[in-house]
């Protein structure tokens, strides 16, 4: 399964959109944090974790979904966002801990949900996974069209909940596939020093699922991979686990030294770095010229610029609120 | 302290190192493992420099596998060894918490005291800089209900140290909470307060005393963890009002020092319990019902100042208004004393 042109655009817009909503993201995390680093302060308090250079993870994926489908995601969640269309205005101005966010502030960068397009995310690892089977387990109940996607890093495929829902979604050959993003690293510990086997697409196996790796941090190949599980799955045939090298361009979260990473590993990630890469494969393939390219960057860029001014101009919710939406 | 004794003030984060450092040393069997506890010293610094000392054999990073290396630590404290385990987060207790409750609070009560279970179980509590409902919570209370796990909450580092020492050598389970904001990391913001002189040569805090961190007459105002600085704070400014304010830092939830709170609050009459974990069934019911059941007349009714019973939400509006503080404190006594007048 192939890509059209029109797919491959939509892919690289997406992941031109993701790369610079993330880069004004990390730029506006560090206002007021610095001189000393202090994650409390500045317009975006908190943990933040970015996911520059994992788009092709979210656009290969995502390609093949609409809005009825469920896509549960991790910590690092924004590309993913992206890619399912999330609202980028209310979901920057959750960032922003406003009124306009998604939940009103409640949330924030590592809870991000909107219920128009079937996406969250959690802070907890491999927690997304059994939403995900259930939200499957409920369109299969219902008769509902639709699947489920959940995605986790290598580290989450060490979590019990990677285990148990594999074999549930399995046995009851339910309508959801499974994507490992394999960025090498959980934190400081490398997947060497976590995972005993080197692909964990051979664990599918375990499970009776089918099992794919995806290698090289390719758009068009997880495209592909991810078209065929996904396929299976509204054919009823059950759930896949698919598995994508891919790179953390970024620390684990702003304000991680990276002291873990061999010398030289950033800049060979970055010479590999997928946006470029899929650039010269448009221009090679398609005449993608230089101007196209240009308006293609200054439109995403406006659009993500304007959800920043929206989430800059919009207010604070009032304390008090809090302590609504407990209960509804 | 003696003149004669040099300063050497720490933070809570150097303070627990240095204890486990000082164990591994003497103690071969006392080990470390958890996520990221090697080469980057765990995410709060709290392992800074045993990777270095002692090697990824007795200081090993584990996968993000909870209930396999917290059962581990069970199994391997059951068959001799003193591991040390970290829980990053408290808040990631749900994906292990039956290897904790079931197994390492159960087995010395099921082996008819045949098997100890020497496990420090280290983790770390609250919030303050908007890092979400899934990373800020203090659940001091969770861990404290259930029977069979001695539980710890130091408030500065002297007190971290002798406390992590002696829940090294203590035979039993001891759940180590340590609060971010007071574990001296620049980047979470600092209480000041808690970065105090720490000795250099080992010694033990006990467990299951609290401590007097100021005396007063009026008002006993009992904290946990953060909850002790937002007191002392309180007390300072309740004493230019003319109102003497004593605090209790309770330091061990499990066993609870009832003895000590229940003196002062017989001297002052009042209580104020300060507590960031949730306000309902939590620490500061367990003690007001201790203190009640004890038949001490009070001069108002008790009062408690703790997390409302909401998750914990991200932006700093919300989060801030929601979290205990000095003022909260203050409006508690004012509170108090209206009910007196009446
Ligand atoms: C249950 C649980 N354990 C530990 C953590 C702390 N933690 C957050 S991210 C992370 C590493 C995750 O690695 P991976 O799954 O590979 O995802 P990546 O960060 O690489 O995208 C860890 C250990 C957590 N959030 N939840």
């Amino acid at each position: 399964m192939k890509p059209s042109k029109e797919q491959q655009l939509w892919m690289y817009e997406h992941m031109l959109l993701s790369r610079y909503f993330e880069e004004s993201i990390e730029t506006i995390y560090m206002e007021g944090k610095t001189p000393a680093f202090n994650m409390a302060k500045g317009p975006i308090p908190g943990e933040m974790h970015l996911s520059n250079g994992q788009e092709p993870c979210a656009v290969g994926v995502c390609a093949h979904l609409n809005a009825a489908d469920v896509v549960t995601s991790t910590h690092r969640p924004h590309h993913v966002a992206i890619a399912k269309g999330v609202d980028l205005d209310r979901m920057t101005a959750e960032i922003f801990g406003k009124k306009t966010g998604l939940s009103g502030g409640r949330g924030g960068h590592m809870h991000i949900f909107d219920a128009a397009v079937n996406f969250s995310c959690s802070g907890i690892i491999a927690q997304g996974m059994g939403p995900a089977v259930g939200a499957a387990l409920s369109r299969q109940m219902q008769q509902k069209d639709g699947v489920a996607v959940a995605f986790l890093g290598e580290g989450a495929a060490n979590q019990g909940a990677f285990h148990e829902t594999l074999n549930l979604a399995a046995v009851w050959k339910l309508p959801v596939v499974f994507v490992i993003e394999d960025n090498a690293w959980g934190i400081s510990v490398s997947k060497s020093a976590s995972t005993a086997i080197e692909r964990n697409s051979q664990r599918a196996a375990a499970y009776g699922m089918p099992g794919h790796f995806v290698p090289g941090n390719d758009p068009l190949a997880v495209f592909e991979a991810a078209g065929e599980a996904i396929e299976r799955a509204r054919r009823g045939e059950g759930p896949s686990l698919i598995e994508i090298e891919t790179y953390r361009l970024a620390g684990h979260f702003m304000g991680d030294a990276e002291g873990y990473r061999p010398e030289g590993e950033k800049d060979a990630l970055f010479a590999k770095d997928p946006i470029p890469k899929l650039r010269a494969h448009l221009h090679a393939q398609y005449g993608w010229t230089d101007s196209d390219d240009a308006a293609l960057v200054t439109r995403c860029n406006a659009r993500v610029d304007s959800a920043i001014a929206f989430a800059r101009d919009s207010a604070y919710p009032a304390p008090e609120e809090a302590m609504e939406k407990v209960f509804v | 302290m003696t003149v004669a004794t040099k300063e050497r003030k720490l933070t809570i984060a150097r303070a627990m190192a240095e204890a486990i450092a000082q164990e591994m040393r003497i103690d071969e069997k006392v080990f470390v493992m958890g996520e990221d506890v090697g080469t980057l010293g765990g995410v709060f610094g709290n392992t800074r420099g045993l990777h270095e000392e002692f090697g990824s054999v007795r200081v090993r990073d584990t996968p993000i596998s909870e209930t396999a290396f917290m059962g581990a630590a069970v199994g391997a404290a059951s068959d001799g060894m003193r591991p040390i385990v970290e829980l990053m987060f408290v808040d990631f207790f749900g994906v292990c918490f039956d290897a904790i409750y079931n197994l390492m609070a159960k087995n010395t009560y099921f082996s008819g005291g045949e098997t100890p279970v020497p496990v420090v179980l280290m983790t770390s509590t609250g919030g303050g800089y908007s890092d979400g409902g899934q990373h800020s919570q203090c659940l001091h209370a969770t861990f404290a209900h259930l029977p069979g796990m001695k539980v710890v909450a130091p408030s500065n580092a002297y007190d971290a140290k002798g406390l992590m020492t002696a829940a090294i050598r203590d035979n039993n389970p001891v759940i180590f909470m340590f609060h971010k904001a007071l574990q001296g990391m620049g980047w979470l913001g600092t209480e000041k307060d808690a970065i105090v002189h720490v000795p250099e040569e080992a010694y033990e805090v006990p467990i299951g005393k609290a401590a007097i961190v100021r005396e007063g007459s009026d008002v006993t105002i009992v904290g946990i963890t953060s909850g002790v600085h937002h007191g002392l704070k309180a007390a300072r400014t309740l004493a230019e009002r003319g109102i003497s304010a004593e605090v209790v830092d309770l330091r061990s939830l499990v066993p609870l020092d009832r003895d000590t709170v229940l003196a002062s609050v017989r001297k002052t009459g009042r209580l104020i319990v300060v507590d960031e974990d949730y306000h309902s069934y939590g620490m500061s019911a367990e003690i007001i019902s201790s203190v009640a059941e004890q038949g001490v007349t009070l001069k108002a009714p008790p009062q408690r100042v703790a997390y409302p019973d909401i998750p914990i939400p991200f932006t700093p509006v919300m989060e801030q208004w929601a979290l205990p503080s000095p003022e909260k404190i203050i409006a508690a006594f004012e509170k108090m004393q209206k009910m007196e007048t009446r």
